[in-house]
């Protein structure tokens, strides 16, 4: 939560007056995008692992449509292109994507992202939305059947083209997951199907401890998240264990892990105060346990973030802090 | 309203673009949004409106000496709702398909703020002649932008223009353009293209 620190320029012999923050850091838009970059490289990694190189063609196309897009819109306006954010775009968006996907739709979903997800708004800063996500969600509301159809991984042992994913067999009555060796190798270590950069929680959760460690992301927004979801979903599998299903398989399994650490903490579109975080985390849980148990979708990591996107400025109104010295009546 | 008289041709005009009533007045955004998801919807939607804005505005203008003053939204929504009646009933008798799809919206007119707006704006201010220039002009760019915005969301959600296939076997329909997002979105990027045409104009 550091972007706007503005580094004052201070030259001997002159009283530099300035408004707050005080505060100095060397962080800037573009060291920050790079160190998420850094931070989704373990998924990354692993995505190639289990897919192959078609999951590498999926990410550079997602990359270098969404830098065109926004090399060719901020020329429109005149404006230079001056943050790596249409990288970290790019590369959000080609991991939630299933890795059997037409490149056209990656395209398509990347110029939405970019083009109606962020420059329309005014560009980085100004954004409502996730710009990933959007692109995402144009794509499962434009093509549902495409970005619902899941390729088995490499090391899977099957003649099938198609495989379902955890939460889908949960949902329409398959269920893959049965012992701990199907926790730990599918749904902890990724060899599942699922979007490109979702299946394997402990590479994601790597970087996302990277960029909490480096302050790049509110360790507030994940550890809400995921203990509302562990939480909620826990209260549901106690009631009917035959029915819902247990609290652990849930933080693992879907794109929670990657929304939750990547997604959710999106400097522009979560929250400021730190109470704002938890309730955004918690409101993130809630609709995410909602969407997942009782909606008609299987997954609903998109939905609930984008949601508490949208009442991202509310959360931020309410949850101002008093000033120092105020008297609250 | 200035007392200085424009134009018969100004007044024909000033509603395709300049006061385009979706465009720039962001009015009747209801059925706008609602009934655009082809090009046909969209565009017997305005036949609709220009049928019922300019009788009923013709008919106020004529008894506009008549209304009292205290009375006459009543009085307008009274005449307005006789003429969309009528509407809506021969369309259900002569093009049921089309009042099946258009449903809900056709009854609706009623309360379109167009056309109530350009009784109070205009037709209680201005003579026959002038009234119904204004009322077709105002139904005629309303009709234009829902054509056009039913011909994008039609070409982009489902490949084709009035019925018949215009985009290649390969074009994978984009499903959310004719699902509500899809009017939102064209619609916004319609408005968006307008003011900055408007702005390049100067």
């Amino acid at each position: 939560m550091s972007e706007q620190n503005n580094p004052t320029e201070n030259s001997l012999g002159r009283l530099v007056l300035s408004s707050s923050p005080h505060q100095n850091s060397n962080d800037d838009v573009k060291k920050i995008m790079r160190g998420v970059v850094l931070a989704l490289l373990p998924a990354v990694v692993f995505s190639v692992y289990y897919f192959g190189l078609r999951s590498m063609l999926v990410i550079m196309t997602a990359i270098a449509a969404c830098l065109v897009t926004e090399f060719l819109l901020k020329k429109l306006r005149n404006k230079k292109i001056n943050e790596g954010s249409a990288v970290v775009t790019g590369l959000l968006l080609a991991m939630t994507l299933p890795p059997s996907i037409h490149l056209g739709y990656v395209v398509l979903g990347s110029v939405f992202a970019i083009g109606i997800g962020k420059e329309i708004f005014g560009g980085l800063g100004n954004n409502i939305f996730n710009p990933a996500l959007l692109g995402r969600a144009f794509l499962q509301a434009s093509f549902p059947v495409k970005m619902t159809t899941w390729t088995p991984t490499k090391l899977m042992v099957l003649d099938a083209k198609t495989f379902a994913t955890p939460l889908g067999g949960f949902k329409f009555g398959e269920n893959i997951i049965h012992n701990f060796s199907d926790y730990w190798n599918g749904l902890i270590m990724g060899n599942i199907g699922g979007c490109i950069g979702e299946t394997s929680a402990a590479a994601i959760a790597l970087g996302g401890f990277y960029l909490i460690v480096k302050r790049w992301s509110d360790w507030r927004i994940p550890v809400s998240y995921l203990l509302s979801v562990f939480v909620l979903g826990g209260i549901f599998w106690l009631i009917n264990p035959a029915q819902y299903p247990d609290p652990v398989f849930h933080l693992f399994s879907g794109g929670l892990m990657l929304g939750a650490f990547f997604m959710a903490t999106d400097m522009v579109t979560s929250p400021e105060t730190k109470l704002g975080s938890w309730i955004f985390g918690i409101g993130c849980g809630f609709f995410l346990v909602l969407i997942r148990l009782f909606g008609g979708l299987p997954e609903g990591v998109m939905y609930s973030i984008l949601l508490m996107n949208a009442i991202t400025p509310l959360i931020n109104r309410f949850t101002q802090p008093t000033v120092f010295g105020e008297v609250v009546k | 309203m200035a007392k200085t008289k424009t134009s018969l041709l100004a007044e024909f005009t000033k509603g395709l673009w300049q006061e385009n009533p979706v465009l720039s007045m962001l009015l009747g955004l209801c059925p706008t949004l609602a009934v655009t998801s082809s090009a046909i919807n969209g565009l017997s939607m305005g036949l609709a409106v220009i049928f019922t804005l300019v009788m009923s505005s013709a008919l106020i203008s004529l008894t506009r000496n008549l209304i009292p003053k205290e009375v006459r939204i009543p009085v307008f929504i009274i005449i307005i709702a006789t003429f969309v009646t009528i509407t809506d009933r021969s369309m259900a008798a002569y093009v049921p398909d089309l009042h099946k799809a258009l449903g809900a919206f056709i009854p609706l007119i009623v309360v379109n703020c167009i056309i109530l707006g350009r009784q109070e704006a205009f037709a209680s201010k201005n003579n026959v002649g002038r009234s119904i220039i204004d009322a077709l002009g105002m139904g005629i760019g309303f009709t234009m932008t829902l054509t056009v915005l039913g011909s994008i969301r039609e070409i982009l959600g489902s490949g084709m223009l009035f019925g018949a296939q215009v985009m290649p076997d390969a074009f994978a329909p984009w499903l959310v353009m004719i699902l509500p997002p899809g009017a939102f979105i064209t619609l916004g990027l319609l408005i968006g293209t307008a003011n900055w045409i408007n702005a390049k104009k100067g």
